[in-house]
Formats: structure tokens, C-alpha cells, sequence
């Protein structure tokens, strides 16, 4: 009859069993898999397996530069000499730190909003903040960027704060819908009966039902926030140079098309090369987290 | 009558799996029905039996790219709808068969009117035929086929949606799609079942009265013994995808052989009072590694070694009742 | 205020719920869900509630547990007065009376293992130090014959019947006296039906509780309760004891719905009234038919009854009947029955 003992740890392992399966359903998912983790792992390791990594810093070589993509510089170097491959990989890493301190501030803030907003949904909490995160949402993400970015001094860490400070409304607004009609489902009713307190109803009964939609908008968004990044950095807010970044490369490279096009080229296609991989992840991710509900 | 002539639909040895996670769920293990031209047979089985998959199956809409049909043929009028092209099973959806499924507010598009649904029934089961249909016609066999379900002022919810009807109102419009060309075979998926008692009466008669005036043949998937006993002359009892017991009404009910279908009417709470008995013990099995012999056996009180090597298969133990049980053989 | 008879442990009083539904010219809608009910339960008995959709079964179970507070009249549960909403009740009456609801999916949490859902009433509601925890819980789990591994699964894991056991534990975690069970069984299949009904039947003598046991499903209703009560659009038509209901079914309407039950055996369609065959739409709560709102499809149908509401009535002992029929006939100018 095979009933399984089903300690917490045997749980896991078929439970991880499964939710591969229905990940990789999808081939696509699978190959957004696998650029996500490219991208990971060589921002972690690029010190050591990019060809020169000396050129994401500080450095010069005039006799070297505008030289066309070659076996030797894998995607050709810059005006200023430097290996544009070792730069583009060594950009992933600000952009990765970029995606996980923006999203690691800006996800719990909007989720503990919209959470709060959805349970008191018709009083004025709710009010109070669908409101302000409407103010928010109206703004158009990149204009509300670019103000506070250039209200504060141009670095990363105040790129960062941009991004999140126009980031967190839209996780409310998630959640808010979410938490609104989770609220009524009939174990959260009789968990209200039974006289549970609002603590234990906000987040021991409906917040582990918000989770899906949570994790597949993280993983779609770390391409979006890493996007925004690249057009801060475009406009020559963010990190600053000599430490490289996408949108920075894309700019500085624009002057010289068509010409030394690949200055300009490569730089594109790796930030189109990320966003493609965490979407079709991101796909992937809400395959395997989707519970037929109802 | 056993002549060849007159049967309609005839299922043989089917065998359905669904591909899962793991493997397949062998939910259908060797199903074998027949219904004959104007009978009335009904195939009664709990959730998760496989009555809706054999349903979905004979109509050919199991979801694509997850099912395996290993086994099997499902034979109409001698033909093998497995085998069939879409052109010919786009002929049997529209002029031969017809579904009513089970819940009349998600059969029906809630974004068009009674009217251009049904007309859409209508002009598609003629169309294979006729080129051009007129919208006259159409028209006219919409309202023809709603009076036949006794619908109020026909012509008027022509122009209705179907959030304006009540629960039993929309059944009768399914109905009523169903009917509105002439079928042969009607499926009818648990009629009523999310309606009212009292209104579910109302339809279970309606379908009796039109099947016996157009001599339609009908299905009817229920898990209540209570309306196969009431609407229909056959039954197959079903269970984790076998059939386990099948006979005439009134012997099915006079004299039940199968465990299974003793338990079942055992379980079901009688009007007359009684108290109830104690259920069947146990669960469906997991499709996944189902038993290798009798599906039933794990549950079964009387259970024998060689219930649990092979499979019964059915046996005559009256005419026309068949059980599969090696208990009937004895 | 009235008070409970002394074996009477609820009581419902001209208990009215309407909904607000928005509004016309003439004023604001209401959905009349329950319009002025009087029943009360005896300690120790099964109350069966039965009726179709509009009748407002569920809203008074729903009442009686706090998700809603009444519009009007009241409702007593050991000398107190309950005709509140939940959060304004005091802890130790939400020990007291615990809801089984009907569908074992979403009335337990997917999110979470059965350790989890039991460990929330059993926290609130009694004084178990943390050691006794899971043994508590094991405790529970073999009332309701559940083995104890169970205790890691989630409810998505095991079967409709098994969560509905689940869902019968954590009831019975706070030691109430009165569960109420809305359609307990509807979604379950017959054979696990008679499973989980016999279980709430021996919990009951083992455990001395009273249920108010709501159901549209007759034949269970025989076999279940001591007294029962039908509805029709938020009105009691008819209270009997089982028997009694359906031996000599007095009000039209409990003919018509006992003679729409499908049965099995030969025995039960004696029982079946063949004069009212079931006829009509069921009315809208919202806008009921004037006078005795079953008037439009009723066999028996006389001019008063379009006009006037009828009142209860106690026709024989213990056998209360809202209808015309039984009127006195000085009031109808009918010869009632």
C-alpha cells in the first residue's frame, strides 16, 4: 500500500524530486536555468577566470585600445584598452549586489505593506497605504530613478536606494491582492474562530500562501532591477568608473558606432543575455511553485 | 439482444495512463462497456474511479502530450475513434456524440449569449454538410431545441447571458445544446449534481422524457447508486479503473455479487433510516504502482492469494451480469 | 430576555440575518438570508438543518459560530447571549462551540502540517505545557483513527476523508460542547462518508457533545439526527423528530424534497409522498414571494397564502408546522387537515 514515513528531511528530498519535474517541463526554463547560473558563478569567480582581470580597475593601455574581438580579447577592448569581456564579467557582479540588496530591502518592506494593507482591506490602513503605493505607481519608475539618483551623489549605493525606494510598491500591490482574498478562505476563518490572534493570521496563516507569486516575481525581477541598473548607469548615475558597469560600458561604447561597433555591442547583448535568463527561469519558477487553487 | 447491428459504442479493453511525475497513473485498466442503440446505461464509480477519464477518452479530449492509451480500442458503429483523423472526429463531436458536463455555470461561456452558443452547436453540426446555413435556420432549431427543455420563453433568452439564469435553468440550456441536433449517443457527466435536489429532479426527469422520446442513447456518469437506479436499465459499476460489476438495474440491486458493490450499497444512508454501515475500509490505490491483481483486494474483507497475483476478469454469473471477482466464480 | 429551558443548551429567538446588497429608488436591498427563526438544541442531541440553496442553513450555523452578527433577535448559548461576531466574544466561548466546515481543502490550511493546525487550538485553549504537546496531538489524532505520522504531513497529501478527520480533531482539540458541522460529508465519497459519520456519532455518546448538523442531503439526515428542521428562504417550515419528519411529513415542502431524493431500495420509495412532485425555481432570497414565500410552487396553494405569512404552529407534540394548512380554520376559512 506503501504509506511512507514521512520525516521532515525524506519530505524534502522528494518534495525538491518533484518540483525539478515540473520546473524543467518547460525546456526553456531549463536554459534560463543555466544562463542564471553562468552569470552567477562567473560573477562569483571572476577574479580568477576572466583574462585580465586588472582591467576592471584603474588601468590603461592606449597601445592596445579599439582593437576588433579577437582570440586574445574575446569581445575586442575599449578606447581606453581594456578587455571588454574581463569588464563585462567583472559588471555582473556590481549588477548581481545591485539585484540582491535592492529586492533583499525593497521585497519585505512591500510584502509587509501589502500583507497589512490586504487584511485591513477596507479600513484605513488599508487606505492609508494603497494610497501612498498608488503615489508611487503613478511616478514612471525611471523618472522616479533618475530624480532621486540625482538628488544624491552619483555611486552605487545611492543608485541602489533609487531603485528600491520606486521597487517595494509593486510587491505591496501584489500582495495586497493576494493577502485580500486569501483572508477569506475558510482555514483562515476558522483559525479566527478558534480566537487566534492578528499576528498569527497575517503571517502563520496567509503569508505562506503569498509565497508563490512572491518567489516568481523575485525571480523575474532581478532581471528588471538589474535592467533599471543598466539605464542609470547609461545616463551616468550608478557606479562610476573605472569600476565597470553595463549601461555605463553601453554609453561610453555609443560614440563610437558604427565603427567599433563591438564596444557598444557586447556590453547590449550581455544585459539581453541576463533578462532573457531570468525570464525564462522566472517561468520556470512559477511552473514549479503553482498549486491549483480552488 | 446480442446482434452486431445495433451496437452503438463498444469499449474494449482500455487502458488510459496519465504521465505524472514518476512515471504514469495507470488509472484505466482494461475497461470494456457496450451500449446499444436507444439503451440507457449508466457507469457509477466514487472520485477518482476513472469515470471521467473513460468519458474524456471516448471524446478524445485527455490532455495532449500528458495521457498514453498503451491499450485498447474504443469502437463506434465498428469504427475505432483512436484511429479516427480529425476530420472524423470532428464528425462525431458534432453530428454523433454530445457531452453534458457536469457544471452547467462552467460549461457555458459567460461572455456570449444563449443564443450565439447555441447557435454555434447548431450551425457547426450542420456545416460538415452544408456549406453556407442560413441564420434563419439556425435560429429557428436554437429555439426548437430550448422548448424541447422546457425553457420559458425561448425566443427571449436567445438574447439572455447565462449569469441571468439560475443553476437549473443553465443545465437545461447544456441539455438543450446536447439535443439540438439529432445525436445518437448522449453523455451526460453527473447531471445535476451541483444543483438543488429538487431542481436535479426536475432534470433528471427531463433527460429521462427526451431520451426515451428520441430514442437517444444515453451515458450517465453519477457516483450515486440512487439516480442509475432511477434513470437507467444498465449498470457498470466502476472502480480504480475497472469495471467490477455489471448488470441490469433491478439485478444489480435484487442481486449484488461484487464486494465492492455491496460495500457501496451498504454505505449509502437509506431514507427508511437503518443507521449507516461501517464504509469500505482503505483507499483508492496509487495509480502510480497499483496492485498487480485485483485492484479492490487491499480493501477487500474476503480477499485471496490469487485475488492479489492477477486481475479477475468478468465473469457471467446471470445473463447479462458480469462480475470480476474470483469469489463469483465459485 | 428569554431564558433556555433547562435542558435546552442554544436557542434562537425571531433570529434575523440580512445582507446588504446594495441598494434602488425604494431603498436599500437586502438578501433576507435567515427572517425570523425560533429553534433551540437539547443538550446531548443532534439538530439537523436541512434545505436547498437560498434557504439559509448555513447562515445560521455561521451565526451560531460568530462569523456573523445577527441583524435582529437573538441567540442564547448557556445563559449567555451570543448574537455577536467572533472577535468580540471571549476566549472561553470560542472553546465552546467549534465548526467542522465543508470542505476539508480549503478549510485547512495547504500550508501547513497537520502539527501545525492542531497545535493552534490546542495553544488557546488549554493549559498543556509545552513537553505534552505532541502527545496531545497524537491523543487526537486516535480519537478520529488517524496513526500519528500524520502529524508531518500536509493536508494536500492525504485523502478528502482523512483531512476531514483532521478538520473533526482540531474541533475536538478545545473540548467544546456544541460542534456545528456544515455539510461535513457533501464532498466526500459514500463509502467514506459512512466512515467519518459513524466516527462523529460514536464522539458523540464518547464525548457527550451536541451537534447542529446541516445538510441537504436527506437520507444521511434520517440516519444522523434526533430532531430536524427544515428551511425554505430563510424561514423554518417544519421541526420533528426524525421519525415523525419522515413518516408523516406534514409541510408541502418537506413532501416535495422527500420525494426528489433518489433512492436504492423499494423499501424507501414507499416512503417517498408521490402527491408533490417537485415543480418551479427556488425563490430568490432577495426578493421573496409575497405572503408564504413557497406559495408559487405549492400543490396546496389557497388564496391566503399569497397573502399572509403563516405562523408556526405545533400541530401534535413535538411537530411544529408553518403552514396554512394547519391553520385554524376560523382564521383561513380553509378546513385544514
Amino acid at each position: 500500500m506503501g504509506v511512507s514515513l514521512p520525516t521532515p528531511k525524506f519530505m524534502f528530498w522528494k518534495n525538491l524530486g518533484r518540483s525539478w519535474y515540473k520546473f524543467s517541463r518547460n525546456r526553456l526554463s531549463v536554459v534560463g536555468l543555466v544562463i542564471v547560473l553562468v552569470v552567477i558563478v562567473s560573477a562569483i569567480f571572476a577574479p580568477w577566470i576572466t583574462p585580465y582581470p586588472e582591467h576592471a580597475g584603474p588601468f590603461v593601455d592606449f597601445a592596445n585600445a579599439e582593437l576588433r574581438p579577437s582570440l586574445r580579447y574575446l569581445c575586442g577592448t575599449d578606447n581606453m584598452g581594456r578587455d571588454i569581456f574581463s569588464r563585462i564579467i567583472f559588471a555582473f557582479q556590481d549588477a548581481l549586489l545591485m539585484a540582491i540588496v535592492v529586492l533583499g530591502l525593497a521585497v519585505p518592506l512591500g510584502v509587509l505593506l501589502g500583507l497589512l494593507a490586504g487584511y485591513f482591506q477596507g479600513r484605513w490602513a488599508d487606505t492609508i497605504i494603497m494610497r501612498i503605493t498608488d503615489i508611487f505607481l503613478a511616478v514612471p519608475p525611471l523618472i522616479l530613478a533618475l530624480a532621486v539618483a540625482a538628488m544624491l551623489k552619483p555611486n552605487l549605493m545611492n543608485s541602489m536606494i533609487a531603485i528600491t525606494v520606486m521597487w517595494w510598491p509593486w510587491y505591496t500591490r501584489l500582495l495586497y491582492g493576494t493577502a485580500s482574498s486569501i483572508k477569506n478562505e475558510y482555514f483562515v476563518i476558522a483559525a479566527e474562530l478558534t480566537g487566534a490572534n492578528k499576528f498569527h493570521i497575517i503571517f502563520r496563516e496567509i503569508l505562506p500562501n503569498c509565497l508563490s507569486p512572491i518567489f516568481t516575481k523575485v525571480a523575474l525581477d532581478v532581471g528588471w532591477v538589474i535592467l533599471l541598473e543598466a539605464s542609470l548607469s547609461f545616463v551616468g548615475l550608478g557606479q562610476q568608473p573605472p569600476t565597470p558597469a553595463l549601461g555605463q560600458m553601453v554609453s561610453d561604447g555609443a560614440r563610437y558606432m558604427p565603427t567599433y561597433w563591438w564596444m557598444t555591442i557586447f556590453p547590449a547583448l550581455a544585459i539581453v543575455f541576463i533578462l532573457l535568463g531570468f525570464n525564462l527561469m522566472g517561468d520556470g519558477i512559477r511552473d514549479m511553485l503553482e498549486t491549483s487553487r480552488g | 439482444m446480442e446482434t452486431k447491428e445495433n451496437v452503438l459504442l463498444d469499449i474494449k479493453d482500455l487502458h488510459t495512463w496519465y504521465r505524472v511525475y514518476g512515471g504514469y497513473l495507470k488509472v484505466l485498466n482494461g475497461i470494456n462497456l457496450i451500449v446499444r442503440e436507444g439503451e440507457r446505461v449508466s457507469l457509477v464509480g466514487e472520485a477518482g474511479c476513472g469515470k471521467t477519464t473513460t468519458m474524456k477518452s471516448i471524446l478524445r479530449i485527455l490532455p495532449p502530450g500528458d495521457f498514453l492509451i498503451p491499450k485498447g480500442e474504443i469502437c463506434y458503429r465498428g469504427k475505432d475513434i483512436l484511429k479516427m483523423n480529425s476530420r472524423e472526429i470532428q464528425r462525431l463531436r458534432s453530428q454523433e456524440i454530445a457531452m453534458i458536463f457536469q457544471d452547467p455555470t462552467a460549461a457555458l461561456n459567460s461572455v456570449f449569449t444563449i443564443g450565439t452558443q447555441i447557435g454555434d452547436v447548431v450551425k457547426y453540426s450542420l456545416a460538415l454538410e452544408e456549406k453556407r446555413v442560413h441564420k434563419e435556420k439556425i435560429k429557428m432549431l436554437s429555439v426548437k431545441a430550448l422548448k424541447e427543455v422546457s425553457l420559458p420563453d425561448p425566443e427571449r433568452m436567445l438574447v439572455n447571458y447565462p449569469f441571468q439564469l439560475s443553476g437549473g435553468m443553465r443545465q437545461r440550456v447544456c441539455i438543450a445544446m446536447a439535443i439540438s441536433s439529432s445525436r445518437n449517443l448522449l453523455i451526460a457527466d453527473e447531471p445535476g449534481t451541483s444543483l438543488d435536489v429538487t431542481i436535479q429532479d426536475q432534470i433528471l426527469r427531463l433527460l429521462r422524457e427526451i431520451v426515451e422520446k428520441k430514442g437517444t442513447s444515453i451515458i450517465l456518469i453519477t457516483h450515486s447508486l440512487g439516480v442509475a437506479r432511477e434513470m437507467t436499465d444498465r449498470i457498470y459499476v466502476m472502480y480504480a479503473g475497472t469495471i467490477v460489476e455489471t448488470a441490469l438495474t433491478k439485478d444489480l440491486f435484487k442481486n449484488p455479487v461484487h464486494p465492492y458493490t455491496k460495500g457501496l450499497l451498504a454505505s449509502v444512508p437509506k431514507l427508511s433510516g437503518g443507521g449507516l454501515a461501517k464504509g469500505i475500509p482503505g483507499r483508492i490505490p496509487d495509480y502510480l504502482n497499483p496492485p498487480q491483481g485485483c485492484r479492490f483486494q487491499p480493501r477487500c474483507e474476503y480477499a485471496t492469494p490469487s485475488c492479489v497475483e492477477t486481475p479477475p476478469q468478468l465473469f457471467e454469473v446471470e445473463k447479462g451480469h458480469l462480475v470480476a471477482c474470483y469469489l463469483a466464480q465459485r | 430576555m428569554t431564558q433556555l429551558g433547562n435542558n435546552e443548551i442554544l436557542k434562537a429567538v425571531n433570529l434575523k440575518k440580512y445582507f446588504r446588497i446594495g441598494k434602488d429608488k425604494k431603498g436599500p436591498i437586502f438578501v433576507r438570508a435567515v427572517d425570523g427563526v425560533n429553534f433551540s438544541i437539547r443538550y446531548g442531541e443532534t439538530l439537523g438543518l436541512v434545505g436547498e440553496s437560498g434557504s439559509g442553513k448555513s447562515t445560521i450555523a455561521y451565526t451560531v459560530v460568530g462569523m456573523y452578527g445577527p441583524t435582529s433577535g437573538q441567540v442564547l448559548f448557556k445563559d449567555q447571549d451570543i448574537g455577536m461576531k467572533a472577535v468580540r466574544r471571549p476566549l472561553s466561548l470560542k472553546k465552546e462551540i467549534q465548526i467542522v466546515f465543508q470542505d476539508p481543502s480549503s478549510s485547512l490550511n495547504p500550508e501547513q502540517t497537520i502539527e501545525q493546525i492542531l497545535s493552534l487550538p490546542l495553544r488557546l485553549h488549554t493549559r498543556t505545557p509545552n513537553r505534552q504537546f505532541k502527545e496531545k496531538m497524537i491523543e487526537l489524532l486516535e480519537k478520529v483513527e488517524l496513526p500519528s505520522e500524520y502529524l508531518y504531513k500536509f493536508p494536500s497529501s492525504i485523502g478528502g476523508g482523512e483531512k476531514q478527520m483532521v478538520a473533526i480533531a482540531r474541533a475536538l482539540a478545545s473540548n467544546p460542547s456544541l460542534i456545528v458541522l456544515d455539510e461535513p460529508t457533501s464532498a466526500l465519497d459514500v463509502s467514506i462518508q459512512a466512515k467519518v459519520i459513524n466516527k462523529l456519532m460514536n464522539l458523540q455518546k464518547e464525548l457527550h457533545l451536541t451537534y447542529l448538523f446541516i445538510t441537504h442531503d436527506l437520507s444521511l439526515m434520517r440516519n444522523v439526527a434526533s430532531r430536524i428542521a427544515i428551511m425554505y428562504l430563510g424561514k423554518i417550515c417544519e421541526v420533528a423528530d426524525t421519525a415523525t419528519f419522515f413518516e408523516k411529513p406534514l409541510h408541502p415542502y418537506t413532501q416535495m424534497l422527500i420525494s426528489s431524493v433518489p433512492v436504492i431500495t423499494e423499501e424507501e420509495e414507499k416512503l417517498k409522498p408521490k402527491k408533490v412532485v417537485s415543480i418551479g425555481e427556488i425563490g430568490s432570497p432577495v426578493n421573496p414571494p409575497s405572503g408564504c414565500s413557497f406559495h408559487p410552487r405549492c400543490p396546496y396553494r389557497m388564496p391566503i397564502c399569497s397573502e399572509v405569512d403563516p405562523e408556526m404552529i405545533e400541530v401534535f407534540p413535538e411537530h411544529t408546522v408553518r403552514c396554512h394548512l394547519f391553520s385554524r380554520p376560523e382564521e383561513t376559512g380553509s378546513k385544514g387537515v
